[in-house]
């Protein structure tokens, strides 16, 4: 897990709006679980904007550091090896947020995320985004954007995928689309349906939330 | 309360020193034993306010005591969290009543084995019965009792403390609002029981401690108490801080001796922790406490479970620990985290980056000082406090 806040790889230049809109997807007063919270800007808004029972997992010490000194539940934990030690069901919404292609098994974070929480809001970078695919198919290199900075020997992200491989595998583990944002050039679009191969081609990234079927 | 009777200050003292007699009251200890008219000597700093919401306990380590901030009047030096504990700090006493009791079993005034028995029969000593951190937290119940404190704000304190502060959450969590426990863990380790025991054993060892009885033959086993504090003392530092400190270099003197002096400055500043240690505490009171802290499992109270201990707590906990603290490891935070996020705790857990071994806790740490302010305030605001 990276430190997506702190302007580590993935990283995006437009993280607020993306923040807001999943700020918005929350239900104001519900218990909601930020994997992979930063130094808390999600968190934050969560709690003080729409009333959350918010409690947040991070995996860089610093991040931690100020989410507590800020008044925020956090506490230092991996996405891989510490979603096990929460129960089932304590929280309404699970979110992770830019962190699941630098998890180890991302299948397994998801389904704990499933198990944890009715609701997940998911936020990921395309890896089918046209840029992407051009800079390998044209130069024949390893992808660098601004979503995806570092090179590919130092790269946290270690399971990347695009929009389609995405709800692929929420397919396989009964997840059901049931709002997609993605986000082109800072500017979002909402819908209800899961992204098609346009939007895979177009979006940078994508917010989703997700509900057990 | 009519069954009590204040020997010093009379009235309740909500504002300085104090020492509380509990005549007729009797400690049902868990050893079976019952201690009767036990007498808790605390301290208090800050206004309590009118709804009584606002009462901060801090639990003092091992050989600790009640003076956490303001001077110590047995030494005149400032107490041992006076950069933590004041007006203005991160523990703001303009907004906070802060309470810090010696415990039970201790020697800096509240009953342990130099007081006098009840009968009248000379001092306990070795006849004092073996306490238990649940032991100290009842007394520290009865205490609030007395001052009519129906419920505390936050209970907080490092290792021993922080061992008290659990104790709190898992037993009385309907008294505590907030936990704080810091350099701590659920359970004593192995390892630390193992250290305890070489300090008993030196204490033991000593001639002159007469099997306990060391003050009716008016001695004390200063000897084998200071090696327990020096034994003790290394595993509150880290082997960076030591070397940093004290490097290899000799003390006072251009070459080895080829003796048994204290060639080298670590060595005389151990011999230097462990005499002024006697001075200020009790050989029967070390082993009693040190004991209290090797029972201490709050698992095993619960079938072996610890997230058992606060299932459905309503509690908010904020665990801190220290990177080079090996006596009480991140590991045994981490473990604790893990229990309360499976209890559904509240829980926030950061762990600090030191070089100064366990006994940073007592010390400087600023980002020790940002969590603790950042994480009163918002509890200190979802209470209605600010």
């Amino acid at each position: 897990m990276i430190d997506p806040k702190a302007g580590a790889d993935g990283n995006l230049g437009n993280k607020r709006i993306d923040l807001e809109l999943i700020a918005d997807m929350v239900e104001s007063g519900s218990r909601v679980l930020d994997i992979g919270c930063g130094t808390g800007e999600l968190l934050d808004l969560l709690v003080n904007r729409r009333q959350a029972d918010g409690r947040g997992l991070e995996l860089s010490q610093a991040g931690v550091n100020a989410c507590v000194a800020r008044g925020l539940s956090v506490v230092q934990g991996n996405a891989d090896t510490d979603l096990s030690y929460y129960p089932d069901n304590g929280f309404d919404t699970v979110i992770l947020s830019q962190t699941l292609q630098a998890t180890q098994k991302p299948r397994e974070v998801l389904r704990e995320m499933a198990r944890i929480g009715p609701q997940l809001i998911v936020s990921i970078p395309n890896f089918g985004h046209w840029r992407v695919r051009a800079h390998l198919a044209l130069r024949g290199r390893m992808p660098e954007t601004k979503a995806l900075a570092s090179s590919w020997y130092e790269t946290a992200n270690i399971h990347l995928c695009t929009l389609l491989d995405f709800t692929d595998l929420c397919a396989e583990l009964d997840l059901k689309v049931a709002q997609c944002i993605t986000l082109t050039n800072g500017r979002a679009h909402q819908s209800t349906q899961a992204p098609g191969s346009w939007k895979n081609l177009t979006a940078e990234q994508a917010v989703f939330v997700l509900q057990r079927s | 309360m009519s069954d009590t009777e204040q020997v010093e200050n009379g009235g309740k003292n909500l504002d300085g020193l104090a020492t509380v007699e509990l005549k007729n009251i009797a400690l049902q200890l868990d050893s079976g034993q019952i201690l009767d008219q036990i007498t808790i000597s605390y301290r208090t700093f800050g206004q309590l306010n009118k709804d009584k919401s606002n009462a901060i306990l801090i639990c003092h380590a091992l050989t600790l005591d009640q003076h956490v901030a303001g001077d110590n009047p047995t030494n005149g030096k400032p107490g041992w969290w006076s950069s933590i504990v004041g007006p203005g700090l991160p523990i703001d006493t303009d907004k906070f009543f802060v309470i810090c009791q010696n415990v039970i079993g201790g020697c800096a005034g509240s009953t342990g084995p130099t007081s006098m028995k009840p009968d009248g029969s000379g001092v306990y000593g070795i006849d004092f019965p073996v306490i238990t951190i649940a032991d100290m937290v009842r007394a520290q119940n009865l205490l609030l009792d007395y001052l009519e404190i129906p419920d505390l704000f936050c209970v907080l304190g490092g290792s021993m403390g922080g061992m008290q502060t659990l104790q709190w959450a898992a037993a009385h969590s309907e008294r505590v609002f907030c936990a704080i426990p810091i350099a701590t863990s659920a359970r004593h380790s192995s390892q630390n029981i193992a250290f305890h025991e070489v300090g008993r054993q030196a204490v033991l060892a000593d001639p002159e401690f007469h099997a306990g009885a060391y003050q009716q033959y008016d001695a004390r086993p200063r000897k084998g108490l200071a090696v327990a504090r020096m034994a003790a003392h290394i595993t509150y530092l880290s082997e960076t801080a030591l070397q940093r400190k004290f490097g290899r270099n000799l003390q006072d003197r251009d070459a080895v001796t080829y003796g048994f002096e204290a060639d080298f400055q670590i060595e005389s500043y151990l011999r230097h922790q462990g005499m002024t240690f006697v001075e200020r505490f009790d050989a029967n009171s070390y082993l009693y406490i040190t004991r209290a802290m090797d029972y201490f499992d709050i698992a095993a109270d619960h079938g072996g479970n610890l997230s058992a201990a606060f299932q459905g707590t309503s509690t908010r906990f904020c665990v801190m620990s220290f990177t080079s603290d090996w006596l009480f490891p991140t590991s045994e935070s981490i473990a604790l985290v893990r229990a309360l996020n499976a209890a559904g705790a509240n829980v926030s857990f950061v762990e600090i980056e030191s070089d100064k071994g366990h006994d940073a806790f007592l010390l400087d740490e600023p980002e020790m000082f940002a969590t603790l302010d950042g994480f009163l305030r918002a509890a200190a605001r979802d209470r209605g406090l600010s």
